[in-house]
């Protein structure tokens, strides 16, 4: 196997409240390779947000407290925030849910998108906006050139999303963490963004990690998934065989308890009973075993690590791991 | 379940009739500007609406944002006040209704919310919001308030010594049910439930689901189910109107609906959802819409979809398609509809 280009490992950031400590993220390591589309799913409050915002040391008021982030053959939570500002300028791009309030008011939507090159390559205006310009077209907004001198107001929904691609895109990034990136829209411009992602990761090789909670995104999307839940990772692996055959007691009533299109007899849903754990007071052993239907005896005493379950699949269960297969009315 | 309030009806109403109807309904916002703040256009949020909900049905309305589906909610409930057209409740028409008789009908229907965060009073108790309606319409004092707000609360799955709690001690999906609780208050048989799971996380929103459903059956409600997620709403609803631009472009039962679209939107709109189904997911055709929905202060003329479809042709550009029949229950308003 390929070294990854991004290597997370045991990373833990925590928010210190004055209810207490929160453990957002709580020991999660992944790996991303040059090319692919990795899906990190999970509900509000999971951690995956905290996850891509550590990685770019854009975590704060929260502290990264343990674990590494390598890229490059760097850790990039030891690096200097210069460094830090260069990587975030030209190597990794982030896009974020809400493009009403990624994108500054006061400029030119075109200014904003050439900002990286001017910024981190030292291009000048002419050269940036060229770049900005032909950048807005490639992904799909239309007359670029009059565009680009338009504010952000002026944009749609979808068409200021399509601005912060390009504007991630301008330096070839290696890597793009794309964070809700169609939460905010509709869903026939989520289906055009998401095809624009497709096309970015297919025309410049760029490795996407895609955070949501939508799992027919991922489902469309990404060859791996890692499902988080209370700040870890307790499931990870294809997304075929995930969908297929969840090992994680979460994922797989979190997979039937969604209403499909295509269902094709009415029946009762089947919810996950209880609540989210409160993050503070994280229930003892496995946090999902106060809503789980499987559980024994030790999972409300040791947490399990995330181990190998099946031939493709990690999990973070007692109960798969021990052989036993997730089956329920 | 027999009906158990005497409904007064000036015409004979029988059950197999409508509950509601809505002929050519138009609610329309004034856009202001200038120095003089005149009246220089208006944002046609519903522009045309004709429907019928059945007594028992839950009928889904489903666009996308802006389309003026929640407007059309609100009015037809009486929230908004329409610019024409006429709404019927039970056979009698509602739509200038004021005072004690607008009251009178108001005790019939509800309304759920779509942010549990922002339609409770953080200030008031549990109790205080889900007796409000019965205050308000002078349904219960006393022992039998709080008998009553008590039982509100069982029925939709919380505990009934919850009642002197603030909102903020409760989850999301817990705040969804004191809003569920509230809207039952008043014993109505219609309930405009406008985006009622969309700010739940995703394990909550099945459980709400179902509570909504056995609440149907239980009380013998109607509902108007308003969502942007066509998976939810197939799930749920009886029959699914689709609208678009402040007109509904096509309306039939659910399944029929996802096998058979016969309008490009429609089409264009089911193709957009996700299934999470990697399998099937990979291997489904997309017809990807170009563009962004047009402004309801200036629809295009003729077929108000016609600039991002991709059958339009010069005549849809001329000529508004009405609503036709495609079958059984099933209407479209397109001049090349799918086949």
């Amino acid at each position: 196997m390929p070294q990854p280009l991004l290597e997370v490992h045991d990373l833990k950031t925590q928010f210190f409240t004055p209810e207490g400590v929160v453990k957002a993220v709580d020991g999660v390591s992944l790996e991303l390779h040059a090319g692919e589309t990795l899906g990190l799913v999970g509900e509000s409050g999971s951690g995956k947000s905290v996850t891509a915002l550590s990685v770019m040391r854009l975590q704060r008021p929260g502290k990264i407290v343990g674990g590494e982030v390598r890229f490059k053959g760097r850790d990039l939570t030891k690096v200097s925030d210069a460094e830090m500002r260069e990587i975030r300028g030209q190597e990794i791009a982030m896009i974020f849910q809400d493009p009403m309030t990624s994108l500054n008011p006061v400029f030119r939507t075109g200014w904003q998108v050439g900002e990286p090159v001017r910024l981190h390559q030292g291009w000048d205006k002419a050269r940036a906006m060229g770049v900005a310009v032909s950048m807005l077209g490639k992904v799909g907004i239309p007359a670029p050139e009059k565009r680009a001198r338009d504010y952000p107001h002026q944009f749609s929904g979808g068409m200021r999303q399509r601005a912060m691609i390009a504007m991630g895109l301008t330096t070839t990034p290696k890597v793009l963490i794309a964070d809700e990136p169609t939460t905010a829209l509709d869903v026939t411009i989520q289906a055009q963004i998401l095809d624009l992602l497709r096309n970015v990761n297919r025309e410049f090789g760029t490795a996407t990690i895609l955070i949501t909670h939508n799992l027919g995104v991922v489902a469309g999307m990404c060859e791996r998934v890692m499902v988080m839940y209370a700040g870890r990772i307790v499931e990870s692996g294809p997304t075929v065989d995930v969908f297929a055959h969840p090992k994680h007691p979460y994922t797989w009533a979190l997979l039937r308890s969604i209403p499909r299109l295509d269902e094709e007899r009415h029946e009762p849903l089947k919810p996950i009973e209880g609540l989210p754990p409160d993050l503070i007071n994280l229930p003892s052993g496995c946090a999902f075993h106060p809503r789980c239907h499987f559980k024994v005896e030790r999972c409300s005493r040791d947490v399990p690590a995330l181990n190998p379950v099946g031939d493709t699949q990690l999990a973070a269960c007692w109960v798969t791991q021990s052989g036993a297969e997730l089956k329920g009315a | 379940m027999p009906e158990t309030r005497p409904v007064q009806l000036k015409r004979a109403w029988t059950t197999s009739d409508p509950l509601v109807s809505v002929r050519e309904l138009k609610t329309w916002f004034p856009v202001a500007s200038g120095v003089l703040q005149r009246t220089t256009a208006h944002v046609r949020a519903v522009d045309g609406v004709d429907l019928d909900i059945k007594k028992g049905e839950t009928l889904g309305l489903v666009g996308e944002s802006g389309c003026g589906k929640s407007t059309l909610g609100r009015t037809i409930i009486r929230l908004l006040d329409p610019t024409a057209g006429t709404i019927k409740f039970k056979g009698e028409d509602i739509t200038h209704q004021r005072g004690a008789a607008l009251r009178a009908h108001r005790r019939d229907m509800a309304m759920i919310f779509q942010d549990p965060y922002a339609s409770l009073d953080p200030r008031q108790t549990v109790g205080d919001i889900v007796g409000e309606p019965l205050d308000v319409h002078r349904l219960a004092v006393g022992p039998a308030r709080r008998e009553r707000v008590r039982e509100l609360l069982d029925v939709v799955g919380l505990n009934p010594g919850f009642v002197d709690r603030y909102p903020h001690e409760f989850s999301g999906g817990q705040r969804q049910r004191i809003g569920i609780a509230r809207a039952l208050a008043v014993d109505p048989s219609f309930i405009v439930c406008d985006e009622p799971i969309s700010a739940l996380d995703v394990s909550i929103q099945a459980q709400i689901i179902n509570l909504l459903e056995s609440l149907q059956s239980k009380f013998d409600l109607t509902y108007l189910f308003i969502a942007h997620d066509l998976s939810v709403v197939k799930h749920i609803s009886n029959r699914i109107a689709v609208m678009y631009l402040g007109k509904i472009m096509e309306i039939a039962p659910g399944q029929q609906l996802y096998r058979r679209p016969r309008h490009p939107y429609t089409g264009s709109l089911l193709s957009a959802i996700p299934i999470p189904d990697p399998l099937i997911e990979r291997a489904r055709e997309r017809v990807l819409l170009q563009g962004d929905v047009a402004s309801p202060v200036n629809p295009p003329s003729g077929c108000r979809f016609r600039t991002r479809c991709p059958r339009a042709k010069p005549h849809c550009a001329e000529e508004e398609p009405p609503l036709e029949s495609f079958g059984a229950e099933h209407l479209a308003a397109c001049f090349y509809p799918l086949d």
